[in-house]
C-alpha cells in the first residue's frame, strides 16, 4: 500500500509538448511511471515520447482512461488547466508551475472542491511512491520503497528528507509535495489523515516552513488523530518578518507564521521535532526507536 | 509589490470610494503650489516611503499655509525617513503627499486579506481605527469583524450592512459604507490585491466616511496581466542587492550576519541559513539560485553575495535533484574563477553524480572547500569564517 499513487496509477500531461512537459514526461516514463498520454491543445492526434496527445483532458481521459493528471502549463494558464482537469473525470491532479496568482487559486479550488478531486500543489515537486510511481520533478533515484510517509511544503528539503531516511534504510511509502504557495490544493492536515490510514506507512515525517498557520492546525490534528510516530522540522527560525523568502506563501506576517510558534505547537502535541535539516532522519529514528 | 499611499488614494477614487483631495509633489515648489491650490487652509504634508509609523518617525505635518507646507516638504525630501518597520538607514523620500483635512469625529479600520486559514478573501472592520491591527488582533481580537468573501459572487449587500452595523454606523452611513465596501471588493479582485488596509477609515463631524490612510499590496505573480500597476513599482524603496538579484530571477534577502549562502530551493536556502545560526554562525543572506545553478547564475548570484561587504565565507549548498552535480561543480568552479573569489567557500553538493561533483572541486586550485553533508558543510564554513574574525582581531 501506499496514498494517492502505485503502480497501478495511470497519468496523463497536461502540457505535454512543452519542454518541462517533455523532459519530466521522459523520467517518469524511465522511473516506471505508466505514463498513458498527454494533453496540448492543438496537437490532439499526434503522438509525442511514443504516447498519444489529446485536444482536451477530457478526451484523454476517455481514450486513456488516466486516474491522475500533471500540470506543466504556464502559471498564466494554470486556472485553466487545473478547472479543465477538475471536469473531466480525474481524481488525483498534481501542478508543478509556480507562480499561480493566488486569486485564480482561490477559485480553481472551489471547482476541484465541487468535483470532489484531490489537488496536489501548486508550486511542488509533486507526488512519488518509491519504485512504483513517480509524478512531478523529484529525482527518481534518491528514493527507496520504505515505511516513512513524507510531507514538506519545500522540493529540495523534501529531498534532504528522502536522502536521510534512505541512508538510515527505512525507505519512503509515499513522498507529498505540498508546495510552497499560500493556498495549496492539499494541507498538510490532508496528507496527515492519508498517511494514518496507510499500512505502510509506519512514521511521518513532516517538514513545514514560516508563514501562515497550517503547521499549527496540523498539530491539533495530529494531537487527535494520529497514532503513528510523528517527526518534523521547521524552515525559517533566522527568516526576518515582513520577507517573502522565495515561496509566495514563506512569509512572516504581523508577527504570524514564525518557526518557533510551529515547533511549539508541534512539540506540544507529541510530536518528535529537530532544529537541525542536517538530523531529519534521526528525528524519525528518536520518533520511532528504530 | 507595495504601493504608495498616494497611489492607492488614486485607486480608491478610482473605485468611487471617498478619499481627501490631494496632490502629490517631488519638490518644495510643488508642495507650496499644492497647498495653495487645496481647500483648506490647513493641509497635511505626509512622506511617501513604503513603511508604516510615518507619523510617529516625524514623517506626517499639519501646516496652515502654503509657505510651511513648501519648508517641510523642503526638510523632508531627499532624506531617508527611519520609522520602526525600517531598517537603520530608513526610506528614501521622494515625494510627499498634500492633503487637504478633515474633522474627525472617529476612527475605523477597514481592510481585505487573503485569509490562508479559510481560503478566501476576508474583510476585517473594527471600530479601533488608527491602531495596528495586529495589536487589536492580540489584545482585543473581538473588537475585529470579519466577512469571507465568496469568490464566485463577490461580496454581498448583506455583509456590507452586516460590518456596518457591527461597526456601530447609523443611517446614511450604512449606505455610504456598503458603497465603500463594494467598490473596495472590486478594487481587490480587479487588480489582483494581496492586501488592502485603510487605516484609519475615518467619521467626519459631519457623519461622512473618508479614506484618511491607504495601504496596498499587489499579488506579483499576477503583475503579468497589469501592465498599468507595474509603472506604480518604485525602485527607490527596495533593497538594491535585492533589486538587483530579482531582475536575474534570482530570490535573495539581506540578513545581517557574515556568511554568505547559495542554495537551490526556497525551503532548503532557509533551512542553510537556520543550520549555520545553529551550528554558532551567522548567515548574511537567504538566496534561492533556482533549479538550473548554471554558471551564468551562479555568476550572478556570487557576485551579489560578495557586494555584501560583511561577507567573509560563502556556503554553497546544492541538492542537484535531476541535474547532475558534475555539470554543477564545472558552472561553481567556472563562475568562482570568473568573480575572483578571495574568501573561502565550502560547497556540499547532493545528488546525482555527487561524489564526481566534489572530486572535481577538491582537485581544482580554487579556494573551495568540498563538504560531504548538510551539517559537515555548515560545521566547516562557521569554523572557517570564526578563525578568519579571529585572525583579523
Amino acid at each position: 500500500m501506499s496514498v494517492l499513487i502505485n503502480k497501478g496509477t495511470k497519468v496523463i500531461c497536461q502540457g505535454i509538448t512543452g519542454s518541462q512537459g517533455t523532459f519530466h514526461t521522459e523520467q517518469a516514463i524511465a522511473y516506471g511511471t505508466q505514463m498513458v498520454g498527454g494533453v496540448t491543445p492543438g496537437k490532439g492526434g499526434t503522438t509525442h515520447l511514443d504516447l498519444p496527445v489529446f485536444n482536451t483532458v477530457r478526451n484523454a481521459v476517455d481514450e486513456t482512461g488516466a486516474d491522475a493528471t500533471v500540470i506543466y502549463v504556464p502559471a498564466p494558464f494554470c486556472k485553466d488547466s487545473i478547472i479543465e482537469a477538475a471536469e473531466s473525470g480525474v481524481e488525483l491532479i498534481v501542478c508543478i508551475t509556480e507562480g499561480i496568482p493566488t486569486l485564480d487559486m482561490l477559485e480553481a479550488r472551489i471547482a476541484v472542491e465541487q468535483n470532489g478531486v484531490r489537488l496536489v500543489g501548486p508550486n511542488c515537486p509533486g507526488v512519488i511512491t518509491p519504485g512504483e510511481c513517480k509524478i512531478g520533478i523529484m529525482p527518481g533515484a534518491i528514493h527507496q520503497p520504505g515505511k516513512v510517509g513524507i510531507v514538506s511544503r519545500s522540493g529540495t528539503l523534501t529531498y534532504e528528507c528522502v536522502k536521510q531516511t534512505s541512508d538510515l534504510g527505512y525507505g519512503q511509502s509515499t513522498c507529498i509535495g505540498i508546495g510552497g504557495d499560500p493556498i495549496p490544493g492539499t494541507s498538510f492536515i490532508d496528507a496527515l489523515a492519508l498517511f494514518a490510514d496507510d499500512p505502510q506507512t509506519e512514521a511521518i515525517l513532516m517538514v513545514g516552513e514560516i508563514g501562515g498557520t497550517a503547521e499549527e492546525e496540523a498539530a491539533e490534528f495530529i494531537a487527535s488523530n494520529v497514532k503513528k510516530p510523528v517527526s518534523a522540522y521547521i524552515a525559517g527560525v533566522t527568516a526576518p518578518p515582513g520577507k517573502r523568502m522565495g515561496h509566495a506563501g514563506a512569509i512572516i506576517a504581523g508577527g504570524k507564521g514564525t518557526a518557533d510558534d510551529k515547533f511549539a505547537a508541534l512539540s506540544a502535541a507529541g510530536v518528535t521535532i529537530t532544529r537541525s535539516p542536517a538530523e531529519l532522519g534521526l528525528a524519525v529514528k528518536e520518533a520511532t526507536g528504530w | 509589490m507595495n504601493l504608495h499611499e498616494y497611489q492607492a488614494k488614486a485607486l480608491f477614487a478610482e473605485y468611487g470610494m471617498p478619499v481627501p483631495s490631494n496632490l502629490v509633489a517631488s519638490t518644495p515648489a510643488e508642495a507650496r503650489k499644492a497647498a495653495e491650490s487645496l481647500s483648506t487652509d490647513r493641509v497635511v504634508v505626509k512622506a511617501q516611503v513604503h513603511a508604516g509609523g510615518r507619523g510617529k518617525a516625524g514623517g506626517v505635518k499639519l501646516v496652515d499655509t502654503p509657505r510651511e507646507a513648501e519648508d517641510y516638504a523642503s526638510s523632508m525630501l531627499g532624506t531617508n525617513l527611519v520609522t520602526y518597520q525600517t531598517d537603520a538607514a530608513g526610506q528614501p523620500v521622494n515625494t510627499v503627499l498634500v492633503e487637504e483635512t478633515c474633522d474627525i469625529a472617529n476612527e475605523l479600520y477597514l481592510g481585505m486579506v487573503i485569509d490562508r486559514a479559510s481560503q478566501r478573501v476576508v474583510v476585517m472592520a473594527s471600530t479601533e481605527g488608527g491602531m495596528e491591527i495586529e495589536t487589536v488582533a492580540h489584545e482585543t481580537p473581538e473588537k475585529i469583524l470579519k466577512a469571507e468573501i465568496n469568490p464566485l459572487v463577490g461580496v454581498m449587500p448583506y455583509q456590507c450592512r452586516e460590518l456596518a452595523f457591527g461597526l456601530g454606523l447609523k443611517g446614511g452611513q450604512i449606505k455610504q459604507f456598503s458603497s465603500l465596501l463594494d467598490g473596495l471588493c472590486k478594487l481587490f479582485v480587479d487588480k489582483d490585491l494581496a492586501l488592502v488596509e485603510i487605516n484609519p477609515l475615518v467619521i467626519t463631524g459631519a457623519g461622512d466616511l473618508i479614506c484618511l490612510d491607504g495601504k496596498i499590496n499587489i499579488d506579483s505573480n499576477a503583475l503579468y496581466r497589469h501592465p498599468d500597476l507595474d509603472t506604480l513599482r518604485d525602485k527607490s524603496q527596495e533593497d538594491e542587492r535585492e533589486l538587483r538579484a530579482s531582475e536575474w530571477d534570482l530570490n535573495y534577502v539581506a540578513l545581517e550576519g557574515n556568511i554568505g549562502c547559495m542554495v537551490n530551493g526556497a525551503g532548503l536556502a532557509m533551512a542553510t541559513m537556520d543550520i549555520i545560526k545553529l551550528k554558532g554562525g551567522q548567515p548574511a543572506n537567504f538566496l534561492d539560485v533556482g533549479g538550473g545553478a548554471t554558471k551564468e547564475r551562479v555568476a550572478e548570484a556570487l557576485k551579489i553575495i560578495l557586494s555584501d561587504p560583511e561577507v567573509k565565507g560563502i556556503l554553497v549548498n546544492i541538492f542537484g535533484g535531476i541535474v547532475r552535480c558534475d555539470l554543477i561543480a564545472d558552472g561553481i568552479m567556472a563562475a568562482v574563477a570568473e568573480v575572483g573569489i578571495d574568501i573561502p567557500v565550502v560547497v556540499r553538493l547532493e545528488g546525482t553524480m555527487a561524489a564526481e561533483g566534489r572530486k572535481l572541486l577538491d582537485e581544482s586550485d580554487l579556494a573551495l572547500e568540498s563538504a560531504s553533508d548538510l551539517g559537515d558543510a555548515a560545521e566547516k564554513i562557521v569554523a572557517i569564517v570564526a578563525k578568519t574574525a579571529g585572525a583579523n582581531a
